[in-house]
């Protein structure tokens, strides 16, 4: 039964050593898809370029898919898998803050790995400054608690807030997500341009 | 045609690199009960860091206090995982002919112009990312797998923004 730490079928040790691999997974998949390059990553808010949009809705849907299926076929006990809980001003505020960050800087914290591991200068710029960015905030602490931990709403899904079941819901996203593909791919006819 | 073979091998299918992070994604979920993540890793570098180089400061200031760990911060599942990334980053750059040290702009910009704004984001992002309690990865892209809500309003929140900004930054990348 699944999660494998959980149920005792690996050890915490051997649950570290996972997660290695599982990032090697991750960078492999980010660099194949282009994500190491910040032209194509910032081409997703010109329309010239929405691999970004490709690969995180397929990704998503793979996992709920993936999750829903295994809980169905009783290999997983959703129950003890992690939902990120929501604070809704900080997710708000932040995720505006990011998507500044996201613009100027061309990267997000994953992807400017990346494009480290394979040598860009500017993704280590990038790094050293989301260090610094980090370091503002773990000081400053006390300036913003109240607004990081504002509109604390538990860990509520989409599916419970809507009163659906997930499935559907799953089934709405798949549909949004082709809708948006296909759009995705008519603005990179529009907007043509070379590969970076 | 020689020097179009010099030229790197090109991207993987978008869907089909999506779908390999789904699983990638799923297997994280299925073996440790839990997403990925890229800014944790972060924010464990640096409380490790204020630990190793101010020890009163640390045990003195809010946030190291209340977050304090038994075991070694770096010790970390994210901490691996990044790690992990860098490799994961590498083989493929190596496999595909992308390794070059360089920094990549639009012929419109000069580099320093790009490392400026790399820096810009940069902080912005990791002060955001903590503030967001994660980044695309493990707040916008786990919390979606997961159906949280606060994972999508934090997805809609920085594609939104980033939509709204372009047209600013245009010069930058275009």
């Amino acid at each position: 039964m699944a999660p494998f730490i959980v149920y005792d079928l690996i050890s915490e040790n051997m649950n570290l050593f996972l997660a290695f691999i599982i990032g090697i997974g991750f960078g492999f998949a980010l660099e194949q898809s282009g994500f190491s390059s910040s032209r194509k990553l910032a081409g997703m808010f010109y329309g010239y370029d929405t691999t970004v949009l490709k690969v995180f809705f397929t990704a998503a849907i793979v996992a709920m898919l993936g999750l829903l299926f295994s809980s169905l076929f009783g290999w997983v006990n959703l129950e003890y898998v992690y939902i990120n809980p929501t604070f809704l001003t900080s997710a708000i505020v932040g995720g505006v803050i990011m998507g500044a960050g996201f613009i100027m800087g061309g990267f997000c914290p994953g992807t400017s790995f990346c494009a480290a591991a394979i040598g860009k200068i500017d993704a280590f710029v990038f790094i050293g400054a989301m260090l610094a960015g980090t370091f503002v905030f773990t000081e400053g602490y006390s300036i913003w608690e109240r607004l990081y931990n504002a509109q604390y709403l538990g860990y509520p899904t989409v599916s419970e807030l809507l009163g659906i079941a997930p499935g559907t819901l799953v089934f709405l996203i798949i549909l949004a997500a082709l809708g948006m593909f296909w759009m995705g791919e008519w603005a990179e006819k529009k907007f043509p341009r070379e590969e970076y | 045609m020689s020097s179009e073979q010099k030229k790197p091998r090109s991207y993987m299918n978008p869907y089909l690199g999506g779908v390999l992070l789904g699983l990638v994604l799923l297997a994280a979920n299925l073996i440790s009960g839990r997403g990925l993540g890229a800014s944790g890793a972060i924010k464990d570098t640096v409380v490790t860091a204020v630990k190793t180089v101010a020890p009163t400061h640390y045990w003195n200031t809010a946030y190291y206090k209340e977050n304090a760990k038994d075991t070694h911060p770096m010790h970390s599942w994210l901490v691996y995982q990044v790690m992990g990334v860098f490799v994961g980053g590498f083989l493929s750059g190596v496999l595909s002919g992308r390794m070059k040290w360089k920094v990549e702009h639009s012929p419109k910009i000069t580099s320093r112009r790009r490392l400026i704004f790399a820096a810009s984001g940069g902080l912005l992002f990791g002060f955001g990312a903590q503030l967001g309690r994660g980044c695309t990865s493990g707040s916008a892209l786990s919390g979606m797998a997961v159906l949280s809500v606060g994972g999508f309003v934090t997805m809609a929140a920085i594609f939104g923004t980033a939509f709204v900004l372009a047209y600013f930054f245009r010069k930058n990348w275009i």
